[in-house]
Formats: C-alpha cells, sequence, structure tokens
C-alpha cells in the first residue's frame, strides 16, 4: 500500500546520509593528518560542540538566548574545581561539569519559560552576567580576575597522557564531541526531539495535541546545559587553567554567531559555523591582527543580507556541475 | 443518553465583561451538537473554558463525570477532549507525516522517549496510515505543511485533533475560507466521523450546521440563549429575530 510505505519512510529521518558520515571520516583523517593543527581543532571542536547544544533549543525549541555561556562557564569552572578537590580524573571530571550545568538549566529553565522571545534573551543575559560578576568576586574559590589555576589532569582512562601538543586532547575532544553529537542526532529524530519542532512551530497548537510543552522546554534546556558543560569541562581539562573569560558575553554571541553562519535546526550548522569562524578568525587576525572583529561583522552582515539559502545553491550548483549530476537545471 | 461533556453554571469574567454567564450545557454522548451565536455571544471564550485555555471565574466543567475545571490543557487532550481551530494551527515547517507522527506518538505515550527513532514502532505508523487515509491526506503526507493546499490544511487541522483519540472532538468552523471546490470533500470527512466520537461544531455557516447536527445550542450574550433539536431551534422566533437583527451587520 502506498500510504504504508510513505509512512514507513518516517523513520529515514534518523538514518546517517553520506555527507555526514564524509564529515566524520575527514574528522577522524585529521587525527594523523593534521597533527600541526591539533590546537587549534581541539579549540574547534569544543566551540562546536557549544554552538551544537545552543542549536538544540534555538533551532529545535525555539529558544533565542544570549547568555549560552552561563552553562559553558559552569561546565569549565565545576570541571575545574573537581579536578583540584575531588579527583583529576578526566572522565569524571566531564560528568560533574556536566551536571553542574545541567543543576543551573533546570533552575534557570523555569525563568527562561515565562516569556517570550525578548524576555528569554534578557533573561538568559542576565543569568550569565550574574555568573561572571560572581565567578570574578568569589576569588577564593574561583581564582577571580587570574583564573582558576593547577588544574592538573590525570591520564585519560588511567592512560593516556595529556601531551603539550594537544594531540592526545584533540582526539580526546573529538570522540567525546562525537558521541555527545551522536546523543543529540537521536534525540532530534525521535518522538521527543519532533515534539520540539511542533513546539517551536506553533505552541498553541502543541498543547492542544497533548504535548506538556513547558515540561518539554524544561527537559532539553536542561540536556542543552549538559552538552554546553562538557563543552567548557573540556576547554578546562585540555587547558588545565580556567579563565574568567568563559563566562563573557563574546562566548554567548560568538555561539549565536557560528549558527547564523552555519545555519540552525539541522545541528551541522554549529559544526560549519564553529569550523569557519575559527578558520576566519585564524586568517583574518594574521592578515590584519587589530580589526579582524571589523571583518567578521561586515561577512555576518554579508551572510545575513545575501541570505545562506543563496551562498547554498550556488555551491551545490558548482558541485551539480562538476559532478555533473545537475545538467543545465 | 448520558452527557459525557457538561458545565454547570459555568461563569468568565474579563473585568467587568462577561464573557460566558452562567452556562449549564450538555453534550451527549455521540452527540452531532452544534453551537451558534451571533458574533461576539462568546463561543471562543466557551470553547477555551471547556479546553482549559482559560481558566473560568466560576462554575464546573466535568468530563465523563470527572470535573476537570482545574485540569490542564494538555491533560485534558489526554483524557480525549480535543479541539480544532477556526484559524488553522498547524506546523508550517513540519509535513503532514511527521506531525501526525508527534500526535499519534504523544497519544499513546512515546512523547518523552529520546532514544527512539520516531515512526519506528509499528502501532504509531499503523495509526499514522489509518488518519492519514480517513482525512485523504496520503497523496501529501511528505509535502512541506505550509505548501498544501487551503484545503488540505484544513483537513490536517482535524487530522492533528482525530489523531489524540479524541472522546470529544471540538470543531471550530472547521469549514472556514476553504474554496468551493474543496468543500464537499472535507464535508464528507467530517459526516464520516466514527459515531462514537461526540462531537460539538461552533459554526457561522447554517447549511453545515442544518446538515450536521442533531441538537443546536444557541448562545448569545454570554448566556444560553436556546437549546434544542433543529428543529425546535429554526422555528423559534426568538432565535430568527437575534439572527436577523444580526443579520445586517454580518
Amino acid at each position: 500500500m502506498p500510504t504504508k510505505a510513505a509512512v514507513s519512510r518516517l523513520s529515514t529521518l534518523g538514518r546517517w546520509r553520506l555527507p555526514e558520515i564524509l564529515f566524520w571520516l575527514a574528522a577522524a583523517a585529521s587525527v594523523p593528518l593534521l597533527t600541526e593543527y591539533h590546537l587549534v581543532l581541539t579549540e574547534i571542536a569544543i566551540i562546536a560542540l557549544f554552538a551544537v547544544s545552543l542549536d538544540l533549543i534555538l533551532g529545535y525549541a525555539g529558544i533565542a538566548s544570549l547568555g549560552h555561556t552561563a552553562f559553558f562557564g559552569a561546565g569549565a569552572y565545576a570541571a575545574g574545581l573537581f579536578a583540584i578537590h575531588v579527583t583529576n580524573d578526566p572522565l569524571l571530571g566531564l560528568v560533574a561539569g556536566a551536571v553542574a550545568a545541567a543543576i543551573l538549566g533546570f533552575a534557570t529553565s523555569f525563568l527562561v519559560l515565562r516569556g517570550a522571545d525578548l524576555t528569554r534573551l534578557m533573561v538568559t543575559l542576565g543569568v550569565a552576567l550574574v555568573l561572571g560578576e560572581i565567578a570574578n568576586k568569589a576569588g577564593k574559590i574561583t581564582g577571580g580576575a587570574d583564573g582558576l589555576q593547577g588544574v592538573f589532569m590525570a591520564p585519560i582512562l588511567g592512560r593516556f597522557e595529556f601531551d603539550l601538543f594537544g594531540h592526545v586532547g584533540y582526539v580526546y575532544c573529538l570522540v567525546v564531541f562525537f558521541v555527545l553529537f551522536v546523543v543529540a542526532r537521536r534525540i532530534v529524530v525521535s518522538p521527543f526531539g519532533l515534539s520540539l519542532l511542533a513546539i517551536r512551530d506553533n505552541p498553541l497548537r502543541a498543547r492542544a495535541i497533548g504535548i506538556p510543552v513547558n515540561a518539554r522546554l524544561t527537559s532539553v534546556y536542561t540536556i542543552s546545559a549538559a552538552i554546553a558543560g562538557v563543552a567548557g569541562a573540556l576547554l578546562a581539562q585540555t587547558a588545565q587553567f580556567v579563565s574568567i573569560d568563559v563566562l563573557a558575553f563574546h562566548r554567548s554571541a560568538d555561539a549565536l554567531l557560528m549558527l547564523v553562519i552555519g545555519g540552525t535546526g539541522y545541528l551541522y550548522g554549529g559544526i560549519v559555523g564553529a569550523v569557519a569562524f575559527k578558520v576566519l578568525q585564524e586568517i583574518l587576525s594574521v592578515w590584519t591582527p587589530q580589526y579582524w572583529t571589523f571583518w567578521i561583522g561586515a561577512i555576518l552582515v554579508a551572510i545575513v543580507l545575501i541570505g545562506r539559502q543563496r551562498i547554498g545553491n550556488g555551491v551545490m550548483g558548482v558541485w551539480a556541475r562538476l559532478t555533473g549530476k545537475g545538467g543545465a537545471a | 443518553m448520558s452527557a459525557v461533556l457538561e458545565t454547570n453554571a459555568l461563569v468568565k469574567k474579563f473585568g467587568g465583561i462577561t464573557a460566558t454567564n452562567s452556562v449549564t450545557f450538555a453534550l451527549e454522548k455521540g452527540a452531532r451538537h452544534a453551537l451558534i451565536g451571533p458574533n461576539g455571544a462568546g463561543k471562543t471564550t466557551f470553547i477555551n473554558l471547556l479546553t482549559g485555555v482559560l481558566e473560568p471565574t466560576s462554575g464546573r466543567i466535568s468530563l465523563d463525570g470527572k470535573d476537570i475545571t482545574n485540569v490542564k490543557a494538555e491533560a485534558r487532550v489526554k483524557m480525549g477532549l480535543v479541539r480544532t481551530f477556526q484559524i488553522n494551527q498547524l506546523f508550517a515547517g513540519m509535513t503532514p507525516l511527521q506531525a501526525l507522527g508527534v500526535a499519534v506518538s504523544e497519544r499513546q505515550g512515546h512523547g518523552r522517549d529520546w532514544w527512539r527513532v520516531v515512526g519506528t514502532k509499528a502501532s504509531v505508523t499503523d495509526e499514522i496510515v489509518e488518519v492519514a487515509e480517513r482525512f485523504r491526506l496520503t497523496d501529501v503526507l511528505e509535502e512541506r505543511t505550509g505548501n498544501l493546499a487551503y484545503g488540505k490544511q484544513r483537513l490536517l487541522e482535524i487530522a492533528l485533533a482525530f489523531a489524540c483519540k479524541p472522546r470529544v472532538l471540538l470543531l471550530d468552523e472547521p469549514a472556514a475560507g476553504v474554496p468551493e471546490a474543496e468543500r464537499a470533500e472535507l464535508l464528507e470527512t467530517i459526516a464520516r466521523l466514527p459515531d462514537d466520537v461526540s462531537i460539538l461544531l461552533i459554526e457561522h455557516d447554517m447549511d453545515l450546521v442544518f446538515s450536521f447536527a442533531k441538537k443546536i445550542t444557541v448562545l448569545v450574550d454570554g448566556t444560553l440563549f436556546a437549546d434544542g433539536t433543529v428543529a425546535e431551534i429554526s422555528n423559534d422566533p426568538r432565535v430568527r429575530a437575534v439572527y436577523l437583527g444580526e443579520g445586517e451587520h454580518g
């Protein structure tokens, strides 16, 4: 029956597509092939994971946040303090970062749920600012403006020691990123994930078909916070230091920029955006060290004005011509 | 016949305005019941009270004899009280297939499953097939909802409610705005809704009311104005007066 065939295609949402597989193979290939770039690739993996966590709430649940770094910072400080005061096992440290950020996410989700977009922007921004100031003032615990020093990590699984060149750190970040990405990817094609899309598209109707809207938003906000917390923890562990910059406003803004560059609502946008953002930053800061933010801004305006769709179509057109698939179309 | 949905002296005040004025109403099991009234009669407020979007100032609502006055909107849906909207409330960015997938998963209690890919449970897909065929959406299942013809969107509007397995279905002007060419399909689908679903139809279109309903309730100024069979209401001079009077300014 044709209807049955169509309906059975609903579950193909979860299927891995060729470009995705190629992307992850390329990421794996960067381990042996791009050894001299491992430090910057580590940074990219961390901010990409952070951007993906933001995409979960922005692209899927429609929650705009200007303070997502609250969770990144909470995860970083939690992992750093955990390593100093409890145990310096990296994986347990990640759990500590995730739990701390999740608790903070759960607690603040109730503030975020109250309002519409503008309120949400202000509340999320406010939470991050408050945390930043607490980290600054609580110098005895956090190291204040000097940052949290003395984070020394034990070898991963007791075997792989972090090295100066960041090779082990990169593999570690990439593996953690991949695992969490697979989880996020599964979430967004699950009934839970689809109910988030429904809420994003039309909360009134979502409620009218029995979706408990607030409970769902609280859940995804908490999950997103936990993932952002892991990203922060990865930074703390690989840098072996927590700068107060982890709670700075620019981190929240950067993550939004990455999603604007890469696109929201398909998870890879965060990765594309993170790569583009970091590569642009590297290139521009070499070319014009003082004015690179000017160019980042200009490029951003261009992207918004021209439209990602059109750029995408252009790329696809070139791709089609190269592969001879598209023909004259 | 016993009532499935009842209100008892239901009142809703907005400041000094009484939008619903002590309405005592009963919807019988398997009913085909129409709620009519001139613009501003408080039909929408009444529906919002029934579905839990608004909280009543006083009075009670019960479903199957259970007091649901303080039950949350989404919980009422799970109890089988479902509505459609006068203006389409769809998920524009999703396909009808995905939207039905959400509704059916939710109804079957899988809405929180985050580890399972949607549509991998046979109980869910079987039900989607059933709803899609009933509402003639099989050809458009994988199109973007925002791109569907208006008549199809209207069918999806009802299909989404139907996917919640309603015991009581509130249809808010289901045919509103549907072009003539697509109207017959829609009305036929509504006429073929299963008998065990009790339906309250909120409607302006008298042709549809008379062809569909067995009983009619008239609401005027938030008050229950008249209540009876189609024949009783259509011959009631007071109802005629209200409608003729209002007819002047549509």
